[in-house]
């Protein structure tokens, strides 16, 4: 391919994402009020539109044409920026997450990655960008001037923190059992049925992973930056129209990749869970799958109270952070040890 | 052994799987939501809305300008004036209740003697202005003339608990 028609392939596989994302960002809220709904014995929404399906565009609208107002006091470049900050990394993580392969109907001969870049410290990549999403959070708070806006930044980033030392923790033994940080690479080391998946033998680091990732997206019931009570709405009191719905954004955005790299991680991503159903196109199980872990998500924030701070702490510290040490510990122990060894061969990917 | 069967319980997280399945049963379950301005509930014949002035069948005014009702009013939104008519009974002049301030309590509805003041079974009757809530007597007559037949029934089906 020369230059500039490479440009456009990318320009396309951007779009391609980004556009998808967003869209399901807007049908997530939906979804979600239309489940808290079903859940709390009311219908939800269903008024604009058939059944409520135009609704994400009506609050889109309305959103777009709401004033942005910028408060007097505060640091007026930064508070501008802060939205910017909180979605750039959490879309651009997205550029290394494979979505399946694909030959495109025939026309290549093996099989591409369906990834804008299929790099291969992919995971770390994700990793990176999804911490990077904080520094949007502290920028929001502090710029803010306020104090209600300071402490739920400062809840925020600290919780953030805290959560991804257990969460890349949960994914080492992701990475001793795969041998590769690229994300397809660990895709193909779960091939051939749900019994190769990662999730049997790391069950304890798919728990811890997939919790871990509901308090990265500060979601119920880590939502402790928001919590409405205590601080009106947290780092994004002073918000209004589209740089409020960016927060939004970012926070929906980061629980579809929570969710997606659930699945790639320790569900074998566009694998079938039976080989018999592998004519069915593996970016459908992969997004079947996704939609899996983000209606459990709305049903955890229909099911659960919010978590005390401390308690936050105490669970991220105290417990998850010990708890995937030990099990780093032990997979390392399985895959060496005379007799277990030949057991872990089963879903080891490298010896 | 309970007490592996606590640290199982534990890390498997059985506590938070059986409230997620409460909530999944509820997901399942029929939807009560009444979708308002297509479906309504019903109301009570004892129903207190918006007010209503009402006639004797030949045409003549209940009301006797008593003013019991505006003497019971906690809100005090309704305002009575008072003449002598040519054929020397008294009636009111002016009958008027401010709907911004009336709380709907019903008791002008229990003062009256002679059933002139009732509340209606009305609860839609926003204005796009304060000044529109204001009911004059022509006002709360139209009303009454409206909603005669419903007035009569709600009181007919209320009589036997009175």
């Amino acid at each position: 391919m020369s230059g500039w028609q490479q440009l456009l392939a990318w320009i396309a596989e951007i779009l391609a994402i980004a556009i998808s994302v967003a869209l399901s960002v807007a049908y997530i809220t939906y979804f979600e009020r239309r489940i808290i709904g079903w859940i709390q014995v009311r219908k939800g929404c269903n008024r604009v539109g058939p059944a409520g399906l135009l609704q994400p565009i009506a609050d889109m609208i309305k959103l777009v044409f709401k004033e942005t107002i910028i408060p007097a006091p505060a640091h007026k470049v930064l508070f501008v920026l802060a939205p910017i900050a909180a979605l750039a990394p959490m879309m651009a993580a997205f550029a290394a997450v494979p979505f399946g392969e694909t030959t495109f109907f025939g026309l290549w001969k093996a099989a591409h990655v369906m990834a804008i870049g299929n790099i291969h410290v992919g995971l770390l990549y994700v990793m990176a960008m999804s911490s990077l999403a904080v520094y949007g959070m502290l920028l929001a708070g502090w710029a803010s001037n306020t104090k209600y806006a300071f402490l739920g930044t400062m809840r925020s980033t600290c919780q953030v923190i805290s959560y991804e030392i257990a969460m890349g923790f949960a994914l080492v033994p992701v990475m001793m059992l795969a041998g590769s940080l690229n994300l397809a690479d660990i895709v193909h080391a779960q091939e051939g049925g749900f019994w190769h998946w990662y999730v049997i033998p790391l069950f304890p680091m798919f728990l811890v992973y997939f919790i871990s990732g509901a308090a990265e997206a500060a979601r119920i019931p880590f939502d402790l930056p928001e919590g409405e009570a205590e601080l009106v709405a947290g780092y994004h009191v002073e918000y209004s129209g589209m740089w409020f719905a960016s927060f939004s954004l970012a926070e929906y955005a980061a629980m579809i990749l929570i969710s997606l790299m659930t699945s790639i991680l320790f569900l074998g991503g566009w694998d079938a869970p039976i080989p018999q159903l592998a004519f069915i196109p593996g970016t459908v199980w992969l997004l079947l799958k996704t939609s899996f872990f983000v209606f459990v998500f709305i049903w955890m924030r229909a099911t659960f109270p919010r978590y005390r701070y401390d308690q936050l702490m105490r669970l991220g510290w105290k417990v998850f952070l010990p708890w995937t040490l030990v099990w780093i510990a032990v997979v390392g122990i399985c895959i060496y040890a005379p007799g277990i060894s030949r057991v872990m061969d089963f879903w080891l990917a490298w010896r | 052994m309970g007490w592996l069967a606590r640290t199982a319980k534990t890390w498997l997280l059985w506590e938070l799987v059986q409230g997620l399945l409460l909530t999944g049963k509820y997901l399942f379950k029929k939807k009560i939501t009444v979708e308002y301005p297509e479906e309504r509930t019903p109301l009570s014949p004892r129903f207190r809305g918006l007010h209503a002035l009402r006639r004797y069948p030949s045409g003549e005014e209940r009301c006797i300008a008593c003013k019991l009702c505006e003497v019971v009013c906690p809100a005090l939104a309704i305002y009575i004036e008072s003449e002598e008519r040519e054929d020397g009974t008294r009636r009111t002049t002016r009958y008027e209740i401010d709907m911004t301030k009336c709380i709907y309590c019903g008791y002008c509805q229990e003062a009256c003697p002679v059933d002139a003041i009732v509340e209606t079974q009305i609860f839609e009757f926003a204005t796009e202005n304060r000044e529109d809530l204001y009911y004059t007597k022509e006002m709360l007559l139209a009303v009454g003339e409206r909603m005669e037949r419903q007035i009569r029934k709600n009181l007919e089906a209320d009589a036997k608990y009175c």
